[in-house]
């Protein structure tokens, strides 16, 4: 059960968003990007598909699909991106400027200060996350009737893949500047990706090593697993076939054609409270 | 001739003061950074419901050791209890009060958030926290500004606000680390009433400044720190005790009879004028009859009961020239 000094860190946390007009800059980006999304969407529906006939409602959806499937790849990047600006400097800005230093004396764990961190973060990443799919997702579907098969399960594959890079992020605040957190965190990630790029190149090529290459990089940082998770569930059943129909389409790190084990899910699970540990660790070990 | 005051060279609790249970007692408690060694072995006891002064030069140790007494760093070896527990206890920060010397609140909270949020983390109960935080914004003089953002204060009011952040949840025991560096004379006066009150109500201040004077007009008793050790500790009075500084104006010494002066104290020379520190009354006729004696024209003598910074420096000389 958590202490009471962990949900103060938290409240601070939130406050601080809110002091700092982060929340008001997500709340009317977000408004932007789904309302700018929409119009897009709205004008698929008058678009030409072959001399000059209308697209048929299952070329527009079919069309639709691949654009969110883009739109949302798009987002991964921003929550990803965004949980990183904002975890990067949590802890390391604070310990630079000595307000950590007025808050340790006090009789809590520095535990409370990460776990509180954390969890105020998380609210505000994983709330813009899902909040901004949902109401893509939702503007889509009113514009041109596509909903994605598994929107509520991509987005939590969305969610797991913000909260890892807000952890990641988070260990990195307990020792590094944040400039250098930021740009480590960052290249890991695009590693991670390229890891994933790499998984589908060793199946085109039947090569067992570049293949392992892609496996033990979506280990070591989970966020490209999570978001072929959201991907399977986003695309619809016609390119989940396509993309199962031929090795070459493995390389394509916008189709899937197999969801993550349950057992990538738990590692994924297991990764976000193995850093978090860490995080403690170090935090505990470091003298202000 | 030169007298050292007497001194309670190194040891715990001077004579006639109640040293049990002590609120800070360390034996041997060292600190070191790889190679540099920030504190070598601080040996010292204070006892509870004293105003306590921990003076040094810059690099001396104080801010290591009140970060180690309040287990914000970890000993290299040695031990030491804050409030008869081992360092770090929570249960014994609940009752310790930290002004920090270089520290900042959030920006974006305003004064009386900050002491809330402290209120909060202190465990200072619910029902007490408003009369709490409008007590400590009437002592520290912020009333006025207690809405307005830590963002918009200057360095003296967020000094003022760190001591109010110091003074909630009633501790046993307040670190104040340089608590007046970026206060006005009238800041500075207001830091020592509150220091007097806190001594009348019992509460242990450790106190570390640069401002000697101040030390001297508060503290019951001071340590003097120096390459990490402590070089002297005791009452105030026995640190100053009767020594005077003394001021020659004379011409025709030389260097030779600059050095016969020395069993006086080293002089610290400038032109014409000689000052030596540590002078007993009685050696006054002495010093300037050997003046005199070694060819010197006597112009003028000034003598200066000793400060707390005269005895300081000269502590500082005696462990520089041994």
């Amino acid at each position: 059960m958590m202490s009471a000094p962990v949900l103060v860190i938290a409240r601070l946390t939130l406050r601080e968003a809110a002091r700092r007009r982060l929340l008001l800059a997500v709340v009317v980006l977000t408004v932007v990007l789904v309302a700018l999304s929409a119009w897009s969407f709205g004008k698929l529906t008058s678009l030409s598909c072959d001399d000059g006939v209308p697209c048929s409602p299952t070329e527009t959806k079919m069309i639709a699909a691949m654009l969110v499937i883009l739109i949302t790849f798009m987002y991964s990047f921003v929550f990803t991106l965004g949980a990183v600006f904002v975890a990067v400097p949590t802890v390391a800005s604070e310990v630079e400027s000595g307000v950590t230093l007025a808050m340790l004396p006090r009789p809590i764990r520095r535990s409370d200060i990460i776990l509180g961190k954390w969890l105020g973060w998380a609210i505000i990443a994983g709330g813009y996350t899902i909040v901004t799919t949902g109401l893509e997702f939702i503007a889509v579907q009113a514009v041109v009737g596509y909903t994605p098969p598994h929107p509520i399960t991509a987005i939590l594959f969305l969610l797991g893949e913000c909260l890892v890079m807000l952890t990641l992020g988070l260990l990195f605040s307990t020792r590094l500047a944040p400039m250098t957190g930021g740009i480590i965190a960052l290249v890991l990630f695009g590693l991670a990706w390229m890891g994933g790029v790499a998984h589908g190149v060793g199946t085109l090529l039947e090569s067992d090593a570049v293949r392992n290459i892609g496996l033990v990089s979506s280990l070591i940082l989970p966020t490209d697993g999570l978001w072929r998770g959201a991907l399977f569930n986003i695309e619809p059943s016609i390119l989940t076939e396509v993309a199962g129909a031929s090795r070459a389409m493995a390389a394509n790190p916008f189709l899937t054609h197999t969801p993550p084990s349950a057992a990538y899910i738990t590692w994924a699970v297991a990764w976000v409270i193995i850093m978090l540990g860490l995080s403690i660790l170090s935090f505990e070990r470091r003298e202000p | 001739m030169s007298q050292t005051p007497s001194l309670t060279k190194v040891s715990s609790g001077a004579a006639g003061v109640d040293t049990h249970p002590p609120a800070i007692d360390t034996d041997n408690l060292a600190k070191s950074y790889g190679k540099i060694t920030a504190l070598a072995g601080l040996t010292m006891s204070v006892p509870k419901g004293e105003v306590f002064g921990f003076l040094g030069p810059n690099g001396a140790g104080k801010t290591t050791a009140v970060k180690l007494l309040l287990g914000l760093v970890r000993p290299t070896s040695g031990q030491a209890s804050v409030l008869g527990s081992p360092l770090g206890n929570r249960e014994a920060r609940r009752k310790v009060g930290y002004l920090p010397e270089l520290f900042r609140y959030q920006e974006w909270l305003s004064a009386r958030e900050v002491l809330m949020l402290h209120c909060e983390l202190a465990g200072v109960s619910q029902a007490r926290r408003t009369s709490e935080i409008n007590a400590a914004l009437d002592i520290v003089g912020l009333v006025r500004r207690a809405d307005d953002r830590v963002g918009t204060f200057s360095k003296g009011m967020q000094q003022r606000l760190g001591l109010g952040v110091a003074l909630l949840g009633e501790p046993e025991l307040i670190f104040l680390d340089e608590p007046t560096s970026a206060l006005d004379p009238i800041g500075r006066y207001d830091v020592r009433e509150v220091i007097r009150e806190l001594k009348q109500r019992g509460t242990t201040v450790f106190l570390n400044s640069h401002l000697l004077s101040e030390v001297e007009q508060v503290c019951d008793r001071v340590a003097v720190v120096d390459h990490g050790k402590v070089i002297a500790i005791g009452p105030m009075a026995d640190i100053i005790g009767v020594a005077s500084t003394v001021r020659v104006r004379a011409t025709g010494l030389t260097t030779a009879s600059e050095m016969a002066l020395a069993r006086f104290g080293t002089p610290e020379t400038e032109g014409d004028w000689y000052t030596f520190r540590g002078v007993t009354e009685n050696d006054i006729p002495d010093l300037v009859e050997e003046v005199v004696r070694l060819g010197g024209r006597v112009y003028s003598v000034e003598s200066r009961h000793e400060s707390l910074e005269d005895r300081f420096i000269q502590l500082l000389q005696e462990v520089g020239e041994a």
